[in-house]
């Protein structure tokens, strides 16, 4: 059985607390370390945009409350973990009365769906690409085209959007400029809502995809390239075993672990990149609530959910963490 | 967060060992593992990329890259744009709709790109040879302190924690940008150093040095630190790309400096103003191809130094 130990998990799930209150604490502390107070602006803010708003000042002077301006720093600090831990990010600025946490849920759905299906995509065929370069079975044309495909990898999730959207929707128009489902259409299990929900889907998901596949690919490469040199390897072989059950059962099974530990590495960027190409694609996702705010300079909107998608890359990470054991025997937690 | 997951295709290769040469071939002078195809195409679109923002700037007027010193509109020359207008040969990339020619928008925006890139990922590098060289040497505690706190920053995304950071700051330079990248450069570099110092510490020329009497800084800087060369550079080049990524993808938000012209911004200023749905294609397309270039560049300078770090690699790639 795989090797996860009371003392791992409690390790893991400590290491998963320190990354929040890690990210929470930069987040807080390096725009008190510039000049000006970042609260002060904001009011300042608040007051140019609610010139018209009848009862402003007592909203700003409910604000000021809020924060605890005229407290010490580290009153505030301690307030403001209290307060994070909750996920009680307060009230949107553009859209007053509605908290964040409304808003953050109501594009997790979408984010989640996009990243889910792009990277479940991007993992299956990045390995199965990275696998046929380095197997020896791979017809020469497969070998010669698979690396050209790979220049994509190096572009930005951005980039990749721009084009695809100039071409595919813009050009061509085979798919919608924006948006992650038909205009005037209802949300509800029917097939045509379903339809529209993958024809808006396919550009974003596959901006994303094209720009990742080759990093997985080339880590299963090399990996493969690991295993090819392994002695069980030239057994196998000589044993006469079919080709493919060879490639599959002591190459592939050997070579993919590593590649899951890779993925929770890179998982922040991979958020990253797809909060970007949400924004390019307007995707009701958390992409499109981050860049609504920072245009209406809603801080704590762009707080709440820069705070939540941290979270979610913990969460994710921990997740694959305690279950990689699991799935690779060879590890061990106990302390040997 | 494992201790087990550094993949074991970075272990112990050492540069110097050149593959099983079939012939006696390795002997000819051109037969080195720096004169990598992919290596040299890539430093080759780079210094390219450079050349246009250090030489462009001698032949062309950069001040053209600010508002309203050029018509408004104007497509590249054999173009026409929607109201009509052909483009001229005075702004050969065409101008914005606030009146910024295009090529003194390139010129200025490029290296400014790559600056942002050598800042982080120099500072990053720095940390990365100190933190990475203590807890491979010094062990223990240290090693247990360093190896933690890079394992949790290494996975928060890095332009969440920016977004927020620079939506506070109204004003922000492109220096104090690339410092705030440079907060999250570290962590690869240290993984990389400390796991190659690790398994070099008890490579037999390292025993030996220590033997010989070499002082620790010594054997540090004179026998491992030459080994690590093709790592250093490789880490440096994908600290760099990821510093620029973070910094173009900062900037296409809105959230880059405001005072000197990015490509980043332009795209930007591009996608607010719809010059998608109105079909100016040279806005966002010319930024937009520079930087695919720079990014090819990168990947490839990357992927040289990898195959003359690991000749493992190199071989199964003929």
């Amino acid at each position: 059985m795989g090797g996860i130990t009371i003392g791992y998990f409690l390790r893991r799930l400590a290491i998963f607390f320190l990354t929040i209150w890690i990210a929470a604490t930069v987040i807080w502390l390096i725009p008190r370390l510039a000049p000006g107070d970042p609260i002060t602006a904001m009011v300042g803010r608040m007051i140019q945009q609610g010139g018209s708003v009848e009862n402003s000042a007592a909203i700003i002077e409910g604000w000021r409350e809020r924060f605890g301006l005229n407290d010490p720093l580290p009153v505030q600090y301690v307030r403001y973990l209290g307060n994070i831990i909750r996920f009680d990010f307060g009230y949107s600025l553009a859209y007053f009365p509605t908290p964040v946490s409304q808003i953050v849920g109501q594009a997790l759905p979408w984010t989640l769906g996009l990243l889910l299906l792009a990277t479940s995509i991007t993992f299956l065929l990045g390995n199965f690409l990275g696998a046929l370069m380095a197997w020896r079975g791979t017809p020469r044309l497969a070998k010669l085209l698979i690396p050209v495909g790979m220049v994509f990898t190096s572009l930005p999730s951005i980039l990749a959007a721009i084009f695809l959207l100039y071409i595919f929707a813009f050009l061509l128009d085979w798919f919608p400029l924006s948006g992650s489902y038909g205009r005037g259409m209802k949300p509800g299990l029917t097939l045509e809502f379903i339809g529209s929900v993958i024809h808006h889907g396919t550009l974003p998901a596959l901006a994303i995809v094209i720009v990742s596949f080759g990093y997985w690919a080339l880590g299963m490469r090399g990996m493969m390239i690991t295993v090819e040199g392994e002695d069980y390897m030239h057994l196998a072989r000589a044993k006469g075993l079919n080709p493919f059950y060879v490639l599959y059962r002591y190459m592939v099974r050997n070579a993919i672990l590593p590649q899951i530990t890779a993925f929770a590495i890179t998982l922040g960027t991979l958020i990253s990149g797809q909060v970007l190409v949400e924004y390019i694609f307007v995707y009701q996702g958390m992409g499109s609530v981050i860049f609504t705010a920072i245009r209406n300079q809603d801080f704590a909107v762009i707080q709440g959910t820069s705070f939540f998608l941290i979270v979610l890359t913990a969460l994710a990470v921990l997740i694959i963490d305690l279950v990689y054991p699991l799935i690779d025997p060879r590890i061990s937690h106990e302390r040997s | 967060m494992t201790t087990t997951n550094t993949s074991p295709d970075k272990m112990v290769v050492l540069p110097t060992q050149a593959p099983k040469a079939k012939t006696m071939g390795r002997f000819n002078r051109w037969d080195t593992p720096w004169l990598n195809t992919k290596l040299i195409t890539g430093i080759s679109i780079i210094t390219a990329i450079l050349l246009l923002g250090i030489i462009g700037r001698l032949f062309w007027d950069t001040n053209l890259a600010f508002t309203a010193t050029s018509p408004l509109n104007l497509p590249p020359p054999g173009f026409v744009n929607s109201r009509g207008q052909a483009g001229t040969w005075e702004h050969p990339l065409g101008t914005e709709n606030s009146g910024r020619d295009m090529l003194a928008l390139i010129i200025v925006g490029a290296p400014n790109s790559f600056l942002i890139g050598v800042i982080a990922a120099g500072v990053g590098m720095t940390v990365g040879i100190i933190l990475g060289f203590s807890a491979g040497f010094i062990g223990g505690r240290v090693d247990d302190f360093i190896r933690i706190i890079s394992d949790v920053t290494i996975t928060i995304p890095t332009l969440m924690v920016l977004i927020v950071i620079q939506s506070v700051l109204k004003q922000i330079e492109l220096s104090t940008m690339a410092l705030l990248i440079a907060l999250f450069a570290w962590p690869h570099p240290t993984r990389l150093i400390r796991a190659q110092v690790l398994s070099m510490r008890e490579s037999g020329y390292v025993k030996m040095a220590r033997l010989s009497g070499a002082s620790t800084f010594s054997i540090m800087f004179r026998e491992i630190m030459p080994n690590l060369i093709p790592y250093l550079f490789a880490s440096f080049i994908g600290n760099a790309t990821g510093a620029i990524l973070a910094a173009v993808g900062l900037e296409t938000l809105g959230l880059g400096p405001q005072r000197v012209p990015t490509l980043g911004g332009t795209i930007y200023f591009a996608i607010g103003s719809a010059a998608l749905l109105r079909n100016m294609w040279w806005w966002w397309g010319f930024p937009t191809l520079l930087l695919a270039l720079m990014f090819i560049g990168l990947l490839l300078t990357n992927l040289g130094f990898d195959e003359i770090a690991n000749p493992r690699l190199r071989q199964s790639s003929q």
